[in-house]
């Protein structure tokens, strides 16, 4: 399942597009940076509500396929340039991060 | 490569930018990719490294990083000149943190730093003085 698959199957917005073909290989969920460091896995997307700049450092070091920003949580422009500049895909959805990881879960079935 | 002269590289972790931590950590990971260090190495070094960073923005007011890259392992040396550990046992157990609350509003703080170092490396070795600073040296030893 690559990113591009999951946008459409579970209608999220894409914030910033870096490489959308990436291959999702599972989901990680959490909003303490040091957890997720410490437990995340490449490949991984990840969903937070978290939207400062720390969350694209996470992303670049684990080499996560993307990050999925739950509720809206709207992130500033500093973010959305950064994840341009790292190359990291960016999504949003107005679902919880616990809808979120459902509709996660029947996607990649 | 010489066991007695590692490839060595210097990086400067800034106090005053909580954002651009991790800078380092990402510059280094660059550096064994391209060396051809397996997924596995790359991965603990850079949550080690990523964690002592944080550490020494939130805690220290940044600091230096030095990387040697040895055949056969990879060291990393944080200085800085922040106000020292006052008791090392406490700060390395999970969940002790001294982070104000506006730094745990942005994700850390949840004194998680320390022990994920101490897990994903294979020798954490802390160094610290009271109002002198603390060098942390972390050791990692490529399994393939
Ligand atoms: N470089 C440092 N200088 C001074 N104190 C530090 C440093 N690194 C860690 N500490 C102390 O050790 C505690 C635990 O660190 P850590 O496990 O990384 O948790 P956290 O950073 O989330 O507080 C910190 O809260 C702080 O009191
Ligand atoms: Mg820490």
């Amino acid at each position: 399942m690559k990113v591009s698959d999951i946008i459409s199957k579970c209608s999220f917005t894409l914030l910033v597009e870096a490489d959308t073909e990436r291959d999702i290989t599972g989901v990680y969920t959490g909003d303490l940076l040091s957890w997720v460091m410490g437990h995340g896995e490449e490949g991984q997307c990840l969903v937070t509500i978290m939207s400062n700049v720390n969350v694209l450092a996470v992303a670049s070091l684990l080499d996560l396929s993307c990050v999925i920003l739950a509720e809206n949580v709207k992130p500033d422009d500093e973010f959305i340039e950064l994840a341009k500049e790292k190359e990291i895909n960016v999504l949003s959805s107005s679902e919880s991060a616990y809808t979120i990881c459902t509709l996660l879960y029947e996607a990649l079935k | 490569m010489d066991n007695s002269t590692p490839l060595t590289y210097s990086f400067t972790v800034h106090g005053d930018d909580f954002s651009s931590a991790g800078e380092a950590s990402v510059q280094v990971k660059k550096i064994l990719r391209s060396i051809g260090f397996d997924a596995d190495t790359i991965r603990r070094v850079s949550i080690a490294m990523y964690e002592a960073e944080i550490n020494m923005v939130i805690h220290a007011g940044g600091g230096v990083a030095d990387l040697y890259v040895y055949p056969d392992r990879i060291v990393i040396v944080l200085t800085d000149k922040g106000p020292g550990i006052a008791d090392i046992g406490l700060a390395m157990s999970e969940g002790y943190s001294t982070a104000p609350d506006n730094i745990r509003s942005l994700g850390f703080g949840a004194g998680m730093g320390l022990p994920n170092i101490k897990r994903y490396s294979d020798n954490l070795d802390i160094d610290s003085k009271l109002g002198e600073g603390t060098k942390l040296t972390i050791t990692v030893i490529p399994q393939r």
